[in-house]
């Protein structure tokens, strides 16, 4: 983990998610001290309350591609 | 009525008799027991009792068709007139009306029998270029940020797909790159669609999907373009084509097929049901981490504090004093000792003195003589006729005076 990690609230579900996971592997596979630990345990905490807000808030953004082509065939 | 033998027929049939002769040679016929016949409907009329009767022709001729209720409610094809169709069934008479018809089972658009045939023609030559091998295919994103879907912009499919989106991942982005399904213009559409979204977007995953139809209509995903498109694709697709029955090439030739499109949708993204599991599983584990974590650091710090206190100088005093205990004892065991090994002697001089012990003379009849001022007589010689003498026996004292000496 970085000395300035990224705050909580910038991440998307995914980064969120992808760090909530790699918190919790490298806390069971690596030595921490516990003042580390202890700060990994709090991110990750508030890695997971995010990601459960950004989940029950989310919705389905829609758009539609362009036919380019097609546009320049009955325009042009 | 009993039953004639047409062995015996007599000279004049019953019209009845007829008929039945005549149906009975049709229904003994296996030609016209099992048989496609191509034409056209015309007098298509649905009864109200759900049976369906029309008359199939061409240029030259007509034959009446019914289809009963059961086989009538089976059917998906939009039968009306003026279609050109295939019908399969068997040829009877109609007693009533003396009408000879077909009775149908099955009956697809015309053409159909021949691109069933271009169908398996083209899926066994692909299959042979390896166009459909498992090895080609990749695995699907697990959450994909960008899910992209080719379709039709107008039809019943694509909400479908929206709602299952928007409930099972609302997290993601859908980007429709809308094209023809349908029609001789639909593959290349297809395949622009395809290559479109792709080049401008990179999503993670590319849904391609069409509802249901006949396999005419479906054929565009026959398409060996389509093909070649789904397997060039930058993005994984899944297909969702038709209904579950529906096989179509691109279905064959996609990294995963599903039976429909809602079916595409849902093997495409993650349930937010399962999402949620997952990170209540994940907090699970770092509850865990931290209360393991907490434990073992109590445990080694009792541990330290425990071996703190062995050098401190507390411990050392109290060790001190251990040693002096020791000391201690040791010291008053060999006084102990000491005492023992006088004690045990004094009762020897003890036993001793007591033998010695004049008292104990007297007991057995001596006596002890002595003069008034207590000096023992030992001799005649040391008293005179008449000096008063003290005897002492065991139990006391007399007083007593020399008469005589020898």
């Amino acid at each position: 983990m970085s000395a300035s990690p990224v705050p909580v609230e910038q991440l998307s579900y995914e980064q969120a998610f992808a760090e909530l996971e790699s918190i919790v592997a490298s806390l069971e596979t690596e030595q921490k001290s516990l003042e580390e630990a202890i700060a990994l345990f709090e991110r990750g905490q508030l890695l997971a309350k995010h990601c459960q807000t950004l989940l029950e808030n989310a919705e389905l953004r829609i758009r539609q591609l362009s036919k380019p082509e097609e546009e320049e065939n009955t325009e042009g | 009525m009993e039953q004639q033998s047409p062995l015996f027929l007599p000279a004049a049939l019953t019209v009845s008799e007829l008929t039945r002769y005549l149906r009975q040679l049709m229904e003994n016929d296996e030609l016209l027991q099992d048989i496609w016949v191509y034409g056209e409907i015309s007098n298509f009329k649905r009864h109200t009792s759900g049976h369906i009767y029309l008359t199939l022709k061409d240029s030259e001729a007509s034959l009446r068709a019914v289809i009963w209720r059961n086989i009538a409610e089976r059917i998906k094809l939009p039968l009306q007139d003026g279609m050109a169709v295939e019908a399969h069934g068997y040829i009877s008479i109609y007693e009533r009306d003396g009408q000879y018809q077909l009775y149908i089972n099955m009956i697809r658009a015309a053409g159909e029998g021949r691109l069933f045939q271009e169908f398996l023609r083209l899926k066994e030559r692909l299959a042979a270029e390896g166009w459909f091998d498992e090895e080609r295919k990749r695995p699907l994103p697990q959450r994909p940020h960008k899910i992209g879907i080719v379709t039709s912009p107008t039809g019943a499919a694509l909400q479908d797909m929206l709602n299952t989106l928007s409930q099972r991942y609302p997290l993601a982005e859908v980007v429709i790159a809308p094209c023809l399904v349908q029609g001789l213009e639909a593959p290349d559409d297809i395949v622009r669609a395809l290559r479109n979204i792709n080049r401008l977007e990179q999503p993670d995953v590319i849904i391609l999907a069409r509802g249901g139809g006949s396999l005419e209509d479906l054929w565009a995903f026959n398409d060996e373009r389509v093909v070649q498109a789904v397997v060039k694709s930058a993005a994984p697709v899944v297909s969702g084509i038709g209904h579950d029955t529906d096989f179509t090439l691109a279905d064959f030739a996609a990294d995963q097929r599903a039976p429909t499109p809602t079916g595409a949708a849902v093997m495409a993204t993650p349930d937010k049901t399962e999402l949620m599991t997952e990170i209540e599983t994940l907090c699970h584990r770092l509850n865990q981490y931290l209360e393991t974590t907490i434990e073992n650091e109590k445990s080694s710090l009792s541990a330290l504090s425990h071996r703190l206190g062995r050098v401190s100088p507390l411990w050392k005093t109290q060790n001190e004093f251990q040693r002096l205990d020791q000391i201690m004892w040791r010291i008053e065991r060999a006084i102990q000792h000491q005492l023992d090994i006088r004690r045990t002697r004094w009762s020897g001089v003890e036993k001793q003195l007591q033998t010695l012990n004049p008292l104990d003379i007297l007991q057995r009849g001596f006596a002890i003589v002595t003069k008034t001022d207590g000096t023992l007589v030992r001799n005649c010689s040391d008293v005179e006729i008449d000096e008063e003498l003290n005897i002492r026996l065991s139990d006391g004292q007399i007083g007593a005076r020399v008469t005589q000496k020898e």
